[in-house]
């Protein structure tokens, strides 16, 4: 049996209040912090967070995220990112030249089904804003999507980006992560990179993980 | 309740399934038996099987039931036609309806909605079998359904059904005895501190007999919560 994490229940009482301070998914009652979440604590430099092992993408400014075109406006384009919102995506954030939409059709830079690599510039409570203006922004062809836990994110790139890059060399293709948990895959072994990224999602709690995926993909 | 029935449903201490009259029935609980949902349970109390399943916090439409500094909750609670022995018609029914509202109002107060404003978290229970004290199932399913969606809680909810029959107080009713019992106590609350977060009741009971059920449902809801927690622990072990 592998070692999992140490988990915690929503409503569990974790530690005093005067012990630690309270960071994302925690909350203070009676003078106790509390979790929100299913999840698994991790405390650092004396803020205790607490990392939930499910749930639905909370975008926040400066993400970098994969979204799905869902429809043409007059002045930009709205865009499903995986999340509670659908967002909006403005077009003097998205095209450096002129246009006068009045003679131009801008479904020509983006339509309808499109995959867009893109940034979130703004958020105001349910209000949320992408942008273009960002050098790894770009329009995504040619692949197919797959779409995870977004708080599984992190595990999928590894430190440094050592488990997504032992992904992309052992079979091959090119990986597209977003922080709203879309993947997007293009390459030959498509299939295999999906079977290693369906299981990093499945067993993110177990430590050593990296060894097994290495173990995988080299069969 | 209501209907009258010369059968003894307690003989000599024991109920009509060989229970002691503070001893629930046997609890299986699992989570994540849903995997298209982002968040499902199936919790059985003896004969009873209720399953749920969690969507979202996700975009609500039409705009107007949209709530702009929360989210809203959307319960739909349904017996399976084939839950119980004489078929049940499908569709809402007046009783379907008022438990679908009183779930709603026993999962609320336990959810952190206004995280998510301008959205939805629609809360699917289905009885598949019925025997009694199906609603508190349908709470615990939908409790735990919620923490495996990642929805922030304050608590769990723990729900528990209390009853009097032949002049004893007991603990979670079965069919039978919840069709000739004298009265009938379904109760959810928050186990951390004890908040209570459903109550109804059916049938009559004096002030104190009351005070005494409820005191015995939060005692023996300690049990059913330690349940909860394994199930939602077993998720991840392996």
């Amino acid at each position: 049996m592998a070692e999992t994490r140490e988990i915690v229940i929503p409503g569990e009482v974790l530690c005093d209040a005067k012990e630690k301070k309270p960071s994302y998914g925690t909350f203070i009652e009676d003078g106790k912090i509390i979790s929100k979440f299913l999840g698994i604590p991790r405390d650092s430099a004396g803020y205790l967070s607490v990392v939930p092992l499910s749930g639905v993408y909370l975008p926040r400014g400066n993400d970098k995220i994969i979204g799905f075109i869902t429809g043409v406006e007059k002045a930009g384009w709205m865009v499903d990112i995986n999340a509670p919102w659908s967002a909006f995506l403005p077009l003097s954030e998205a095209v450096d030249e002129f246009i006068d939409f009045k003679k131009t059709d801008i479904s020509r830079f983006y339509d309808v089904n499109d995959v867009i690599y893109a940034q979130v510039s703004d958020v105001k409570r349910g209000d949320v804003v992408l942008s273009m203006r960002n050098p790894m922004a770009r329009k995504l062809k040619d692949g197919v999507t797959i779409k995870i836990t977004p708080s599984k994110v992190p595990r999928l790139i590894g430190k440094e980006g050592s488990m997504i890059n032992a992904i992309k060399e052992k079979t091959g293709t090119i990986i597209r992560v977003g922080q709203n948990g879309v993947v997007w895959i293009s390459g030959e072994k498509t299939d295999k990179a999906i079977k290693a990224i369906k299981l990093i999602e499945k067993k993110s709690h177990i430590i050593g993980l990296t060894d097994e995926i290495t173990e995988l993909l080299s069969d | 309740m209501g209907m009258k029935t010369d059968e003894k449903l307690i003989m000599n201490g024991k109920r009509l399934d060989g229970r002691k009259k503070d001893e629930i029935r046997e609890i299986e609980m699992k989570v994540g038996v849903i995997p298209n949902a982002n968040g499902s349970a199936q919790v059985r109390f003896g004969d009873t099987v209720a399953i749920a399943g969690v969507y979202g916090p996700r975009p609500l439409f039409p705009k107007h039931l949209q709530e702009s500094d929360r989210a809203i909750i959307k319960c739909r609670y349904n017996m399976a036609p084939f839950s119980v022995e004489e078929r049940v018609r499908p569709g809402p029914s007046r009783r379907a309806i008022e438990i679908s509202k009183v779930t709603r109002l026993a999962l609320e107060p336990a959810l952190f909605l206004e995280d998510y404003p301008e959205t939805v978290v629609d809360v699917y229970i289905e009885i598949l079998q019925a025997d009694g004290s199906t609603r508190v199932t349908g709470i615990n399913a939908a409790s735990l359904a919620l923490a495996d969606a990642g929805v922030p809680m304050k608590d769990l909810v723990v729900a528990l059904s209390g009853g009097k029959i032949n002049d004893t107080l007991v603990l979670d009713l079965c069919g039978k005895e919840d069709n000739y019992s004298d009265a009938d106590i379904p109760i959810a609350f928050m186990p951390r501190k004890k908040e209570i977060t459903l109550l109804q009741m059916d049938g009559e009971l004096t002030p104190q007999e009351i005070k005494t059920i409820i005191k015995n449902v939060l005692k023996a809801g300690e049990e059913v919560y330690k349940k909860q927690k394994e199930a939602l622990m077993k998720k991840y072990e392996e």
